[in-house]
């Protein structure tokens, strides 16, 4: 009896603490992995963060917000401090976005990359990433002298694997040669072991590099061996004006500000996007002149049909690394069977890690 | 001419209230620090010790934030208390959480009340075991346990990288570097509802009782002192000196390994890589602070545990960059290293030109 008084007491004190702030003006608040300056993946959703305060709309940020236990921490205390939508920028806030979201169903939160959508303030969002891939495939396919490609990948979920395989097809579609080979470093942001691993590869004959982690290390190291590479989530040109080709960048900010906008103005609801070049959330950065007139034309043209629906990444017949096939002849890959891939295309080196 | 010797005189009032001393110099540089940035120095030291605790939830928060801190600086005190310099307390929370969430997965979807036992007896048993590799290492190959001990560090957190992207990744998961869920029967009880304060707290507040008992009223905690004071008393009084150096290890690596297992069974409730944000570290400063002493490590635990929560709540209102925390961190073990030199030594200036002239 006792007990569940205190119980209650703590709960009710507890509560008061949320409401307290409910009338303050209409804020935003962002949770990112890294830091702001690590010109990837944290800089580019800063970048969507800077879009929405210059829609005149309040932001807060809290960075480099490990994806432990602290994670529901920021996370409740941005819900409680009178923010009305988060953005939680990284996968790992998945769990913790969906516990505080069931205490606070007044605030909206959208997360990144996610696929948990508990409750009905939860939406999620992610890119196409992987139709950039099919551009840098072509681009790689048509620029190798030793027909490897070299790959920097992270960790093996779906989105690292259909990756990959967009990048080995567009490639074979141009010089059925190619051949990927893949390095896995088991990390999203370290420049020691992404530099090593670029080395690796260049080592091995890659004379293209790829990379699915954040640093600007691959790229710098590309430079350096005087190989081609491409920047990653955002424009990286600066870092290897020589090597870099083309980059993938994440254009978050249209996105943030339509959101942002639509929450402030009660016209928000739960929703799950994954958007591509056609909407803009992922665009290309510069072509490198020395890729030539005629690779640069027919780059621009690839991209503007896949962003059309013209074109699609993962088109018929595909067949695994054992020649079985996965998508029949005429038919392009589903939604469904792309969010899941975890076997490689034929033509892709090794093993996926298991 | 500067003139550093030894006091002999030290009075233990003044060494206890070092770190008093530490923790204001740490305030004020904060605050010039906050001024320099262009912030209202008072309002930004307001934000960051004051408003975190200002409720409920944040106090809770502080006491889960500080109970891994604690524990881990408690082992680490009977090590730093005898001469041996385990530095790798976060190589054996990483351990202990590995063996112990491996049985909390070998429970999956099981009920029974032994098995939060079992799975917390496992990951003291296996912080103790990998504390126990730079301690024989040590004792039998006369290795230096600082370069063990932190290396070892490396080799448990890749480990753990291993298990969570291969055997172990929740096979529902879509190869994301996590396991599954622990069954509620392998997590910590909360101890609120709404809070997530879980009962790993008593088990820090027992090792701090146990620690105390052991360290002040046992023949063992007296050889430990003694060891710490002078390794050749220990010596000529007859002290085992490997035995010794084995049970501090395991003591210390079974704290954190705790603390370990208090993580992922409470706050986390899943193995995955990023258990800890090197709670093994930060708990060294925690234990110096703490003066070695069992209950100056609880205050100690709490203050740092704070800097965190600061850091987050100084970002989310006043836009200070988080990593203020770290700062406030290394100036607390500055301070405090500071004020004991100047404890411990007399600086004399000395005037030369009187001495020559007394030649």
């Amino acid at each position: 009896m006792y007990k569940n008084f205190f119980r209650y007491l703590i709960s009710a004190i507890f509560l008061l603490g949320f409401s307290v702030n409910s009338n303050a003006d209409f804020k935003v608040g962002f949770v990112y992995v890294g830091p702001t300056g690590d010109h990837g993946w944290t800089f580019q959703h800063h970048e969507g963060r800077n879009a929405v305060e210059a829609a005149g709309i309040k932001t807060t940020f809290v960075e480099s917000v490990p994806e432990g236990a602290d994670a529901e921490r920021v996370i409740r205390q941005l819900a409680q401090s009178g923010h009305d939508l988060i953005f939680t920028t990284s996968f790992g806030y998945m769990d913790p976005t969906n516990k505080v979201a069931k205490d606070f169903p007044n605030v909206k939160f959208e997360h990144a990359t996610g696929y948990k959508r508990e409750h009905s303030n939860v939406s999620t969002y992610s890119a196409r990433f992987y139709e950039g891939r099919t551009l840098l495939g072509h681009i790689a396919g048509k620029m190798t002298k030793t027909n490897t490609i070299g790959y920097i990948a992270s960790f093996p979920i779906p989105e690292v694997i259909r990756g990959i395989n967009a990048m080995t097809l567009a490639a074979q579609k141009v010089n059925p040669n190619i051949k990927t080979k893949i390095v896995w470093v088991f990390t999203w942001y370290d420049p020691g072991k992404e530099a090593e691993a670029a080395q690796a590869l260049i080592d091995q004959g890659a004379d293209v590099i790829m990379q699915h982690t954040d640093s600007t290390a691959p790229v710098q190291t590309a430079e350096k061996a005087g190989v081609w590479s491409f920047g990653q989530a955002s424009d990286m040109q600066r870092f290897a004006p020589k090597s870099i080709l083309t980059s993938i960048i994440d254009d978050w900010a249209p996105y943030y500000v339509e959101r942002a906008i639509a929450a402030r103005d009660g016209t928000w609801r739960q929703q799950d996007t994954w958007h591509g070049l056609k909407e803009g959330m992922v665009a290309m950065g510069p072509y490198n002149s020395a890729m030539g007139a005629d690779l640069v034309k027919e780059v621009e043209q690839l991209q503007k049909d896949l962003a059309s629906g013209k074109v699609h990444s993962f088109t018929g017949p595909i067949y695994d690394q054992k020649g079985n096939i996965l998508v029949a002849e005429g038919k392009v890959a589903d939604d469904g069977m792309l969010a899941g891939m975890s076997v490689y295309v034929k033509g892709v080196e090794g093993d996926i890690p298991k | 001419m500067i003139k550093i010797e030894k006091r002999n005189d030290v009075p233990m009032a003044l060494y206890f209230f070092t770190p008093f001393i530490a923790i204001i110099l740490t305030i004020l540089g904060g605050g010039i620090i906050f001024y320099i940035l262009g912030f209202n120095p008072i309002e930004a030291l307001k934000f960051y010790f004051i408003t975190p605790i200002s409720n409920l939830y944040g106090f809770s928060e502080l006491l889960l934030k500080a109970t891994p801190l604690c524990l881990i600086a408690i082992g680490l005190s009977f090590c730093f208390k005898s001469n041996n310099w385990n530095i790798g307390a976060e190589g054996q929370l990483t351990f202990g959480a590995i063996v112990g969430g491996g049985v909390a997965l070998l429970f999956y979807n099981q009920e029974g009340f032994y098995i939060l036992p079992l799975v917390i007896i496992a990951g003291a048993i296996g912080g103790m075991i990998f504390a126990l590799i730079p301690a024989i290492l040590k004792t039998y190959f006369n290795t230096n346990e600082i370069l063990v001990s932190l290396m070892l560090v490396y080799v448990s957190k890749l480990l753990l990288d291993y298990l969570v992207v291969g055997p172990w990744s929740n096979p529902e998961g879509f190869n994301f570097p996590e396991t599954r869920q622990f069954s509620d029967s392998s997590r910590m009880p909360l101890l609120f509802e709404g809070l997530r304060i879980h009962a790993g707290i008593f088990l820090a507040l027992a090792a701090v009782m146990l620690s105390w008992f052991v360290l002040y009223k046992t023949y063992l905690g007296f050889q430990i002192k003694v060891s710490g004071l002078s390794l050749k008393t220990a010596k000529y009084a007859g002290f085992k000196g490997k035995t010794m150096i084995l049970v501090v290890f395991m003591i210390s690596g079974a704290c954190a390994g705790l603390a370990g297992v208090g993580e992922i069974t409470g706050p986390i409730g899943q193995l995955h890589r990023m258990i800890s944000p090197d709670y093994g570290f930060t708990a060294i400063i925690v234990a110096f602070l703490g003066r070695l002493n069992p209950f100056g490590i609880i205050f100690a635990s709490l203050v740092v545990a704070l800097t965190y929560l600061g850091a987050e709540t100084a970002q989310i209102f006043l836009q200070i960059p988080k990593y203020t925390g770290q700062v406030f961190q290394g100036m607390i073990l500055f301070f405090l290293l500071a004020s004991d030199y100047l404890l411990f030594f007399k600086v004399k200036i000395l005037n030369l030109k009187k001495n020559e002239l007394r030649h």
